[in-house]
Formats: C-alpha cells, structure tokens, sequence
C-alpha cells in the first residue's frame, strides 16, 4: 500500500472512530446509541488491526464490541430510559459548560505529554526484554508470553477480577428467562453456527501460542456459542445443571493458575517461575481452564443472574425464584422485564 | 516521530474526554456505562499508538498485554454495572 492511500486511510478510519464515538454518545435513543457502540468497537479493531495489534483486534472485535453490545441490548429493555428532569436548566447548563471544558483541557494535556513522548528517545526496554527471553517462555506470541509468563501475575489478578464481577452478579438475584424457542430460520442457523463457534475458539486457545489468539479471545467465542444458544431459547446452553460444577468450572481459571504456582513454590522455584522446558505444556494448561471460565463466566454475565435451579423449573414459574432469593419473595421477581 | 502513532494517540485523547463528558452529564445509566467503555477504548487506542514502532518493527508486546487485560476487565465491570443497573430499576419499580 502506498504511504498516500495508507494516510487517506488512517484519516477515514481516525474520523469515523471519533464521529461513530460522538453519536453514540449523543444520540437521544439509547437502542441507537447501543448499536452504534458495537459499530465503534468494530471500527476500533479496525484500528488496532492497523496498528499492528492483532490480538487486541479479536479481543476487541469479540468481546469489546460483541459482548459488551450484547450485554448493553440486552439490559436496554429493562432499564428505564433516562428522565429529562425540569427546573435547574440554568444551572445544568453552567455544569455541562464546566465539564466540557475540563473534559477537553484533560484532552489536550494528555496530547501534549504524548507529544513529548513521542518527540523523546524511544523507550524500548521492555519491548526488548521479552524479544530476548520469548525463547524461554514455552511460546513465540510475543502478548501470550507476556501475559502468561512475564507478567502471569497480572493475568491471575484479572481471573479474580473476572471471577468477583460475576460473583457480584449472580449475589444480584436470578438472570433473565430464557428467550422462546426460536423459529425455524434461527434455529437452523443456530445449528451452524454453534459447531463453528465451537472449532473457532479451540483453534485460538491453540494457535494463541505462536500466531495471534489466546485464552480471552477462545472464551469469548465459546461465550459467543453460548449467548446464540441462548437466543435460540436454550434455557441451559450447555452448562453444568449441578451447581457445584459450575462454580467449579467458574473457579477454574484463578484454581488452575494458583495450583501451579502452588506446585512450582513447592518444587523450589519462583511463583509461577516456570522452568522453560514446561513452560509451554503449563500455559496451554492455564490457557485451557482459563478458557472455559472466561466463557462461563461470560455466559452468566449475559444472562444477568443465577441460572434457575431445579426446584425452580419443577414449581410455578412465578413463584420460583423465591426459593433461591430466600428474604426476597417478591412474586413478581421471575426475571422478567416490567414496564415501569 | 511517526504521524500515524500521533494521530492515533491524539485520536484516543478525544475520544477519552468525549467519553468521560457523556459518563458525568448523562441522566440515564446505560448510557453512562456505554460511555465509561467508550473512554476505555479511547485509553486503549492511546496504549496501541504508544505500542506501534512503524510498519518495519515489531510493535511493543507490553501495552498490548495490557490492552487485552483492559478489555476483559472492562466486560466483567460492565456486566456487574448493569446488573446492578437492573436490580435498582426493579427496587424502583416495587417502590
């Protein structure tokens, strides 16, 4: 590509990222404003494919535009849509001048330390180190050696991060119902679709170790699998009915990682200081149940609470989720969406 | 110093106060917790620009581990807002 058309590109590409962000941001209804995000989070990856940042592309491409649309669309029904409250129109027009303008100063001062970064030295020591160590690190993608290696301290904390969030979520209540059975023309794509999603993110949890891929972006499309069997009115989607397994399958991806750092403490060496002829058949270990409990987790997240449990399913469907929420027998609490 | 990282970053800086603009002044929460994603991706786009050493190198791997961690923990941080989101629409709406 000549340097002409790539600047064209770059120029078409910065100003839609900007004008999608601006009328996501600013559209007066939020079902619009939920779309146009996940057509910014395409775009975005876009970007990041054009900055060389392949693994962030899928992972933006899966999770920040796909997961995250599919969580916004669908809370959208359930949320009340914002209340333009009267009276003090005089003073929240002086707030939203103030913030305007401290929003657009914190702008510029972050440009201008960035243009004195960039008119400075290259700063090129990490980068550098993990060059020279990848070949000890059991992988030759360079972002899964560091996240998984050199720096497998952070990726732990972000499992727990992961693992508190749904946690959290399923502490909320119990999830959404199931969709109804869909018909013949989504089930059928369904029917493709999930097998495909299925081959798609055990390829990347393979391929992550030398080619761009990984645990996040292999969860993702196996929570991706997940979210379209739901929509196809699966109430289980393939997930454990015990929840005992599933709260084991939740908590493999911090267990897994802590165990052989455990068992590497044990052995005398560092915590998670793999010895380099391991190093490989231990990541693709953590990568595997990583996998399945970033897609576990995904999946309650998308059905926004607890999964209904048997005793649930076998009484009146409005009076079940009583017997889970114990102090809140609220009969009206079936996870449906209310009008307000 | 490379135009495109500079443009890029620039691009991210924007896009990060556009953002944070939105999740102080906007009433409704979805909006707020779209907005608060759409800063996110605006300091990731400034984390990749910084990473990006021309197309003759290879990019900097550290920011990108970064990034990807960013977006897993921005996912978990917006499930767990907008559940709460849902649990507080249905308290109002008992109310």
């Amino acid at each position: 590509m000549s340097p002409l058309s790539l600047a064209l590109f770059d120029i078409l590409l910065l100003v839609s990222i900007v004008v999608l962000a601006w009328t996501a941001l600013t559209s007066a209804d939020d079902r619009r404003s939920v779309i146009l995000f996940m057509a910014f989070g395409l775009v975005v990856a876009l970007a990041w494919a054009r900055l060389l940042a392949p693994d962030v592309a899928l992972a933006e491409a899966a999770i920040g535009a796909g997961l995250s649309g599919a969580l916004l669309l669908a809370a959208l029904r359930e949320l009340p849509s914002a209340v333009p409250s009267s009276g003090q129109a005089l003073r929240q027009r002086a707030t939203q001048g103030t913030v305007s303008v401290l929003s657009a100063a914190l702008a510029g001062m972050l440009a201008w330390i960035l243009t004195a970064h960039f008119e400075g030295p290259a700063r090129d020591e990490l980068a550098r180190a993990v060059a020279t160590h990848l070949e000890l690190s059991g992988v030759s993608n360079p972002v899964t050696a560091v996240l998984l290696n050199f720096r497998g301290y952070d990726t732990l904390l972000e499992l727990a991060v992961l693992l508190a969030a749904v946690l959290g979520i399923l502490a909320l209540g119990p999830g959404r119902a199931a969709y109804r059975p869909s018909g013949p023309i989504f089930d059928a794509l369904a029917r493709w679709l999930t097998p495909l999603l299925l081959v798609t993110a055990g390829y990347l949890l393979w391929v992550g170790a030398h080619a761009p891929g990984g645990a996040f972006q292999a969860g993702a499309t196996l929570a991706a699998a997940g979210i379209v069997l739901r929509l196809a009115g699966s109430e289980w989607i393939g997930l454990p009915h015990d929840g005992a397994v599933l709260r084991l399958v939740m908590a493999a991806g911090v267990g897994v990682f802590l165990a052989v750092g455990v068992s590497l403490l044990v052995l005398g060496r560092p915590f998670l200081g793999y010895p380099p002829a391991w190093a490989g058949a231990l990541i693709l270990l953590i990568e595997s149940a990583a996998t399945l409990a970033i897609a576990a987790t995904l999946v309650l997240a998308f059905i926004g609470g607890r999964l209904p449990t048997e005793a649930d399913r076998k009484g009146d469907a409005v009076t079940a989720p009583a017997a889970g929420a114990g102090a809140n027998p609220d009969p009206s609490d079936n996870g449906e969406p209310r009008p307000c | 110093m490379l135009t495109a990282q500079w443009l890029y970053a620039l691009t991210g800086c924007v896009v990060m106060a556009l953002g944070l603009r939105t999740a102080l002044l906007h009433p409704s929460l979805l909006r707020r917790v779209l907005a608060i994603n759409i800063m996110g991706s605006g300091v990731f786009m400034l984390l990749v620009a910084v990473a990006y050493r021309g197309p003759d190198l290879a990019p900097d791997p550290v920011p990108h581990a970064l990034v990807l961690t960013g977006i897993v923990v921005a996912v978990s941080a917006t499930a767990l807002a907008l559940a709460l989101a849902r649990r507080l629409a249905r308290e109002r709406a008992d109310e």
